[in-house]
């Protein structure tokens, strides 16, 4: 749905800064796509680079199979409004109510003032807002106004929504409510979404695929699950840091007990179907070793269940490596720490 | 007397706000729209725009007054009178209302302007539905600020006859040491200027949603 070709943006200055080093992405159609990384880390430039708020100084920018780079401004501003963007800070006019900033869209894209009136009315109840639409957007709380705001850019049916930290300056119930707005869009209209953010619960709570960004470069791409159970990257695995990895103190991992017995260090990682099934007790039952639970967490990543457990086994040299042995035969995600 | 000064200083003022304000508005929005950064940048004109505005406003009124002379009698006709001062007074306030408008416009968040842009607003397109909405309730308390500077230099009107309240407060107040006639008239401007300031800032307040 979109691909980007070796995007590259300097910002000239005192002193220029790179803000996009050769990126490349392809974000495919239908799907929620994270764009993750610190501060600084070029995410809203990237984003800006696909609707050409931003132009690149080099590289290709497709859309739906249109080559939106090299398009006179005319041509621009049509393949933009099928575009939706969703701002961080709302962008309403603080002029028009509710419904006029819903309209507007439509009235840049000469839609018919009958058809507006249908549309904008369809648009605020699916984003629950039917009671506000004449009220302005002073009177409405940050939850409200982003709810304008995705409605509002949604208005000519775009096939790609563009969200720049649109929940970074909501409260965390209302950042729940907006992300579960955007998801329920993508699954009702089929919408290509993409998702820049700094926050960690965000990719995970809706995203299917996650580019992770840092220092203006694309340091890791891939499902989310895989990105996040599996981080190959220095910068994934900071940012991973206290959040899914596992924080296990230090006196845990170097503390020998029953004297000298053998024994094995394990970290778990459990995806989708596996964090149901009993897998230790299992493991307990057909090798007999002990194993000591020392650090276990559970979370959703979007629909699935991902599981995580720190595992202590004690026991006979060659029954620990049959019980590792099991433990890949699983099929579950399996590290030795010590 | 004092009557016929007020319909002379309401009719200068009055015509010639608007008229400044008819020049000044697109003056200004393309001194905004043309700044770097802004819509529809352009750097050489924005300069250009910029000092002959600042040279406008530079100008001493009494100066601009006489030096427009030959422009205001092929104009109306005719170089003394209240329709004559007309054209300094709108020439004089032309500058300074598009410097208003520029600093209104600056106001605007850009993040509203970007909105517009990335649903494919054409420049026209915002310059209509986005700058003149959005700084519409700014633009009014200026034009308020316009209106009471311009009775201030109506006063001056008096120097090629353009009557007005100023010009009774000078010839016969102060000319002719007739106390009460300048008392009068002060207090009508008092109360003249305290009107359009209390009705420029209501309709300004009717106007901001934020």
């Amino acid at each position: 749905m979109i691909q980007l070709e070796g995007i590259s943006k300097t910002y000239s200055g005192e002193k220029a800064v790179h803000a996009l080093t050769d990126v490349n992405l392809h974000i495919p159609a239908g799907k929620i796509f994270g764009i993750i990384g610190p501060s600084g880390a070029g995410k809203s430039t990237l984003l800006r680079c696909i609707n050409l708020l931003e132009k690149p100084d080099a590289g290709a920018v497709w859309v739906d199979g249109v080559r939106l780079d090299t398009l006179g401004p005319k041509e621009l501003r049509q393949a933009r409004q099928k575009m939706g963007m969703v701002f961080q800070h709302f962008n309403l006019l603080s002029s028009r109510t509710v419904a006029e900033n819903v309209a507007f869209p439509l009235e840049v894209a000469k839609v018919s003032s009958q058809r507006r009136k249908q549309i904008v009315a369809d648009l605020l109840q699916l984003v629950g807002l039917e009671d506000k639409a004449n009220a302005y957007p002073a009177q409405l709380s940050g939850g409200q106004k982003q709810r304008v705001g995705i409605a509002r850019a949604l208005a000519n049916e775009p096939r790609v929504l563009l969200c720049d930290e649109a929940t970074s300056a909501l409260d965390p119930e209302t950042t729940k409510s907006v992300l579960q707005l955007l998801k329920s869009i993508n699954q009702q209209l089929n919408l290509t979404i993409v998702v820049v953010t700094h926050e960690m619960s965000v990719i995970q709570e809706i995203c299917d695929l996650v580019a992770v960004l840092d220092e203006g470069t694309v340091q890791e791409c891939g499902p989310v699950v895989d990105v996040f159970t599996r981080p190959q990257a220095e910068a994934t695995k900071r940012m991973l840091r206290g959040t899914f990895a596992a924080n296990i103190p230090p006196e845990l991992l170097s503390r020998t007990p029953n004297g000298h017995a053998p024994r094995r260090l394990l970290k778990l990682s459990f995806v989708g179907d596996k964090a149901h099934q009993p897998i230790i007790s299992h493991m307990v039952q057909n090798c007999q070793v002990d194993a000591n639970i020392l650090f276990g967490r559970i979370d959703q990543m979007k629909d699935l269940p991902f599981g995580m457990l720190v595992l202590e086994l004690v026991g006979e040299e060659e029954r620990l490596t049959a019980a590792v042995g099991f433990l890949r035969s699983q099929q579950v995600e399996l590290e030795v720490l010590a | 007397m004092l009557q016929r000064a007020l319909i002379e200083t309401l009719t200068m003022v009055g015509a010639s706000t608007v008229i400044a304000a008819a020049a000044g508005l697109p003056l200004g929005l393309i001194l905004a729209c043309t700044a770097p950064g802004h819509i529809l940048e352009q750097r050489l004109i924005n300069r250009i725009l910029g000092a002959i505005i600042n040279v406008g406003r530079s100008i001493p009124f009494i100066i601009l007054m006489v030096a427009v002379i030959p422009f205001t009698r092929f104009v109306v006709g005719t170089s003394i009178g209240t329709t004559a001062a007309i054209v300094p007074l709108s020439i004089a306030a032309t500058p300074f209302v598009a410097r208003l408008v520029e600093s209104a416009v600056f106001e605007i968040d850009k993040g509203v302007i970007e909105a517009a842009q990335s649903m494919g607003s054409s420049p026209w397109q915002i310059i209509w539905k986005v700058l003149i909405p959005e700084a519409l309730p700014t633009l009014v308390l200026g034009l308020t600020i316009t209106t009471v500077n311009l009775i201030g230099y109506s006063a001056m009107a008096g120097a090629i006859g353009g009557g007005g309240l100023g010009d009774l407060a000078i010839r016969y107040g102060y000319q002719r040491f007739r106390a009460d006639v300048m008392i009068q008239t002060v207090v009508v401007l008092v109360i003249l200027v305290q009107a359009l300031q209390m009705l420029g800032d209501w309709a300004s307040r009717k106007l901001s949603k934020r």
